[in-house]
């Protein structure tokens, strides 16, 4: 039988937003996927998102859905957790979102460790605006901004995260479709803040001006570029030039949850009355 | 029984104001001269199983306190100049959403980082024109410790009942001065709750204005599901570039306010009956003017005082009103003149309207204000 995505997606709100060929629609069905293999209640669950492409998910979603501002996804998110523990809460963004504007948000939502899953849909690029260069384009790469080549060293996502203090955090990609929900149940049943980079694409203001000759070109690339932790392992450095690591990256379950911390205040402050 | 009595900064009153309004989580940044409401904050929250967060930045305490008014607490934050600047954007996010929340900004020296311990009244048109586009602003300027710790428990309750934010923006001077503070009963000073929707969650809309210009608000977590956007939104929240629809909301959004001007705007008229001389005074400089005043008439000048309590809306009837009568207006105020601008739009030429500027970090002394009602007399 046929999966029913529709359950989880708002009547009468679609089409999506996305261009053809966009790879947002097939993680949005990961996600909905894992909502559906974990049976979260759509009243108990937040998505919330900031602004751009990626950002849109969640008015697709039927939960409490919250599209914030421009890279306050995790700040907005820590407000609704804090307030309400007993919640799934859920992010989704793009990667100019979450690690330029909201970089800083985001580096503190891992430090604290507070339990949320923040879905990082990274394709490289400011989608929504036309295409300009995001702290995780390439470098070399052409954008809207960077007419001769782009100058800046991106980030590595998973790297930030960890460095920062996120207890779980995974990578996949949109060609590897079938993954994306089993990643994305690993996080959130993970107590703590779990990250997961979905590297996508984006045909429109990405493949177009770096040499793309088509939708399925680029997929390729994911999957060309994709190499398994465990694969990696028997791998030399050399064969791991231009790879990028997919699965579970990194997992903590040591570290103190922080809304979990809070109550311990919360306990300590009636003792100390 | 007497009611219990404490002497109290003025930031701590804010504090316990906001407490007796129900407040139950806050979100902050430290900054000078307001941390004060952070430090008493994340000991007594705690206590009553409220929650308090040191957020990573500015914009990420006002994030924070409204996703938590989304998920149904009541909810403060505090800060100064710099901070306001930040958290501009999104207080215009609680505008356009729609979510109820207390900002309590300490007016500082400034731009940037000017005079962080100077008392200032720099703020007041940041209060309403600080964000961007069309919203509407309530912005309340207590003068005394007694009256921030009132206004406090006023701000939480227009807040609700006009689902907005709104501000309370004590100058340092207030925010930093020790007063004596008489504590209501509880129950004694009405508390406003939220007003939550009465259809069930297939039929609820986040913005359903068949409820009047103020729709209910559920919270995340309750049983309802809806969505919020920052985007100009319909009456079940989600996004439209609908003409029609875009006007009528951000009409309605702004009307919450405007039509409801005398329930919100307050003040004082002290010995304004026969008054020739018009002190039109807020925050601390509005005690040197009351001083001032008290002088003149002492001297037989026929001076009075109109102390503004809310500064947003402003109570441009009131100003109109006086200015029927009143042979001129003297507004003395800790900036280069902004609440003068909003008196000259009221008096309209009827009058002159003469400021009494400083911006030096001192307080208007209460002889400036003598010397100017003499002059102009």
């Amino acid at each position: 039988m046929a999966f029913n995505y529709e359950k989880w997606l708002r009547p009468g709100k679609l089409p999506h937003i996305w261009c053809p060929g966009c790879g947002h629609g097939i993680i949005m069905k990961g996600m909905i996927r894992a909502m559906e293999t974990l049976n979260l209640k759509k009243e108990e669950t937040a998505v919330v998102s900031g602004i751009g492409c990626a950002s849109r998910l969640p008015g697709y979603i039927d939960c409490c859905t919250l599209h914030t501002a421009h890279g306050r996804a995790a700040a907005f998110a820590t407000g609704v957790k804090m307030a309400k523990p007993e919640m799934n809460v859920i992010l989704v963004g793009g990667d100019g979102d979450g690690t330029a504007i909201g970089g800083n948000h985001f580096i503190h939502a891992c430090r604290r460790n507070i339990d949320m899953t923040y879905i990082i849909l990274n394709n490289n690029i400011y989608g929504m605006t036309g295409g300009q260069f995001s702290p995780c384009t390439p470098t070399g790469a052409k954008a809207s901004t960077t007419p001769y080549g782009n100058p800046d060293p991106g980030f590595d996502i998973a790297k930030l995260a960890i460095g920062a203090g996120a207890t779980f955090v995974a990578r996949g990609t949109a060609f590897h479709a079938n993954q994306i929900d089993k990643l994305i149940v690993e996080a959130i049943q993970h107590k703590g803040f779990s990250v997961v980079e979905i590297l996508d694409d984006c045909p429109t203001t990405y493949g177009r001006r770096n040499k793309f000759k088509s939708v399925i070109e680029m997929m390729n690339r994911l999957k060309d570029i994709a190499v398994p932790v465990k694969a990696a392992e028997k791998m030399t450095a050399e064969q791991l030039q231009g790879k990028v690591l997919t699965g579970v990256l990194y997992k903590d379950e040591t570290k103190s949850e922080y809304t979990a911390e809070y109550a311990k205040v919360i306990e300590r402050s009636k003792a100390a009355k | 029984m007497s009611k219990k009595v404490a002497f109290l900064q003025g930031n701590e009153a804010a504090t316990y104001g906001a407490l007796y309004a129900g407040c139950n989580f806050f979100a902050g940044y430290p900054i000078t001269p307001s941390t004060e409401v952070a430090e008493v904050m994340s000991a007594e929250l705690p206590k009553i199983g409220g929650k308090f967060i040191q957020m990573e930045d500015e914009i990420g305490a006002m994030a924070a306190i409204l996703g938590a008014a989304l998920a149904g607490a009541k909810v403060l934050t505090s800060t100064s100049g710099p901070g306001l600047s930040l958290k501009q954007e999104l207080i215009g996010y609680g505008c356009i959403a729609e979510i109820p929340c207390v900002i309590y900004n300490v007016m500082r020296g400034g731009p940037s980082t000017g005079m962080p311990t100077g008392p200032s009244q720099s703020d007041v048109m940041c209060a309403k024109w600080g964000t961007h586009g069309d919203h509407p602003a309530i912005c309340l300027t207590p003068a005394s410790v007694q009256e921030t710790y009132e206004e406090m428990i006023r701000a939480f309750n227009l807040a609700e009942k006009y689902r907005t934010p709104v501000m309370v923006m004590p100058d340092e001077i207030v925010a930093h001065m020790r007063e004596r503070v008489v504590f209501p009963e509880q129950g004694e000073i009405e508390v406003v709750g939220r007003k939550t929707p009465t259809v069930s969650p297939d039929q609820y809309k986040p913005y359903d204005t068949s409820f009047g210009d103020v729709p209910p608000l559920a919270a995340f977590g309750s049983g309802y599901k809806f969505h919020v956007t920052g985007l100009n939104k319909m009456q079940d929240g989600f996004p439209t570039t609908k003409a029609d629809v875009v006007q009528a909301e951000e009409e309605r959004q702004v009307r919450k306010v405007d039509a409801n001007i005398d329930d919100i705007v307050t003040f004082e008229e002290y010995l304004l009956e026969d008054a020739e001389v018009v002190v039109v005074a807020y925050g601390s400089t509005s005690r040197s003017a009351r001083y001032a005043v008290n002088a003149a008439r002492e001297q037989g000048i026929k001076a009075g005082m109109f102390r503004i309590k809310t500064f947003w809306p402003f109570p441009d009837k009131q100003i109109k009103a006086l200015a029927q009568k009143a042979k001129a207006f003297i507004v003395p105020e800790m900036n280069l003149g902004m609440c003068s601008l909003e008196i000259e739009r009221n008096v309209q030429g009827k009058a002159p309207v003469v400021g009494i500027n400083r911006v030096d970090g001192e307080p208007i002394n209460p002889d400036q204000i003598l010397a100017k009602i003499k002059e102009v007399k």
